[in-house]
């Protein structure tokens, strides 16, 4: 049973998420939090590393406990474990990063009912060893950030004209252009209808480009 | 061991559950003084706001500190009693019975004394706060910042942005003859010379008519410091 932790079948752990499987293009798990901490790629960066180290841990805890975890009250479990991270993390940004923990509000707290964690802990982490749990909590992190940043990107630069990076700060870019040129921000991109058209359209792209995610018509 | 009979179950609840909760009180006990010290340099960013001084979180305290050179508490009578100005919680004063706790914050730069005053009242969703600065006549408004918890964006929220805001100075609270009227955030817009009027928002009255309700409440409990 002795298997590389880094075999192609652990490798495919991770690299499915991010494309052919992932959790908010395809899978369309998540959505909610995708819509609504878009409007600055820093929120977006924060929520993606709560919501990756929310799932790691959750995965690999649930993944340790399996064979002792009562499977009539299993659900409970798993959400006491979640929401006990989430807790956490909430506490964790409210005392290094209070601004984006005050842009994030509610959605920090709402990490627990995003689907994507309690699905794979249900799918995955019920069933297979730690390290194969850990990969698996990995990969769909990073599919669900990667998504996440895509449209924070698009939506910051077309709706403010700014990039807000961690660390970095603000950048401004298309802003010097409106004051010139008579350029105008889209205020639409703000709202959240265009977070949900933008995931569209990363989908629509996605599927054009791998055309075995696209259903056959009956 | 059978993990599904019904004593194994209760007992792996009651374990789980201690060991979570302990857990979170630790980390909660423990990050709560940079919690707390978060809250309060956001505060003392709000105050300097309110009197156009615009400084990060690091900053606050320096600030703060040169700025602000006095912190007054006032009993509902307007006189002037002993207490924690900064750390007095201006809602539970509202709403708790007894002794009453109203503070003011005393701005002094190059000669200039500004009087700021904290407000707190409800908005469409939820509450509004904001401080409102006056200048050395204890008159007229030197400045206001206010903000919100959920406001609905591009209507109410807009309290907070600088076009809402920015009108305020320059108005008074008493007229000629030294009449109270605090300052009224007018529905369809102030007249133009109105010198207790704001715009409101269109499409925000709930809001704006919160923001009035808030300054009038508020600033007529100072009244007798302001007239003293």
């Amino acid at each position: 049973m002795s298997e590389s932790f880094f075999s192609k079948k652990n490798m495919k752990l991770i690299k499915d998420p991010l494309n052919d499987d992932n959790p908010i293009t395809v899978q369309v798990l998540g959505i909610c939090s995708a819509l609504a901490i878009t409007v600055k790629v820093e929120t977006a960066f924060v929520m993606a590393i709560s919501v990756l180290f929310v799932l790691i841990g959750a995965n690999v805890i649930v993944s340790l406990l399996r064979k002792v975890i009562p499977s009539r009250i299993r659900i409970i479990v798993q959400l006491v474990i979640v929401a006990s991270l989430v807790i956490l993390v909430d506490q964790v940004l409210k005392a290094f990063v209070y601004d984006v923990s005050k842009q994030l509000s509610v959605f920090v707290g709402l990490i627990i009912t995003n689907c994507i964690i309690m699905g794979r802990l249900e799918a995955f982490a019920l069933g297979n060893k730690p390290g194969a749990s850990f990969l698996d909590a990995v990969g769909n992190a990073f599919g669900y950030g990667i998504i996440l940043i895509v449209v924070a990107f698009f939506r910051e630069l077309f709706g403010s004209g700014t990039l807000t990076l961690p660390v970095v700060g603000k950048i401004e870019i298309l802003t010097s252009l409106a004051n010139n040129t008579g350029y105008e921000h889209n205020g639409l991109m703000i709202l959240p209808p265009m977070a949900l058209i933008t995931v569209g359209i990363y989908i629509w792209i996605q599927r054009s480009r791998n055309r075995k995610l696209i259903e056959e018509n009956h | 061991m059978d993990v599904n009979s019904n004593k194994y179950t209760i007992g792996f609840s009651i374990v789980m559950v201690v060991i979570v909760a302990l857990l979170l009180a630790f980390a909660s006990e423990g990050l709560k003084p940079m919690q707390n010290q978060n809250i309060e340099r956001e505060k003392m960013q709000n105050i300097l706001k309110s009197v156009g001084i615009e400084v990060t979180r690091d900053e606050a305290k320096d600030a703060y500190d040169k700025y602000i050179t006095e912190e007054i508490v006032l009993n509902d009578k307007g006189e002037q009693i002993e207490g924690d100005a900064f750390k007095v919680d201006i809602l539970k004063e509202y709403k708790s019975g007894g002794q009453k706790n109203f503070p003011i914050f005393i701005y002094e730069s190059e000669g200039s004394k500004k009087y700021i005053i904290p407000l707190v009242g409800k908005g469409l969703w939820g509450p509004i706060w904001g401080y409102i600065a006056l200048e050395s006549d204890k008159n007229t408004v030197a400045g206001a910042s206010f903000d919100h918890k959920g406001e609905t964006p591009g209507l109410g929220a807009e309290i907070n942005q600088g076009w809402f805001q920015e009108p305020f100075v320059g108005k008074k609270i008493f007229d000629e003859s030294g009449e109270y009227k605090s300052i009224r955030v007018i529905k369809g817009g102030a007249p133009e010379g109105d010198k207790h009027g704001v715009d409101a928002i269109s499409g925000g009255t709930i809001t704006s008519n919160g923001v009035t309700e808030m300054l009038v409440r508020t600033l007529k409990i100072y009244e007798p410091y302001f007239k003293s």
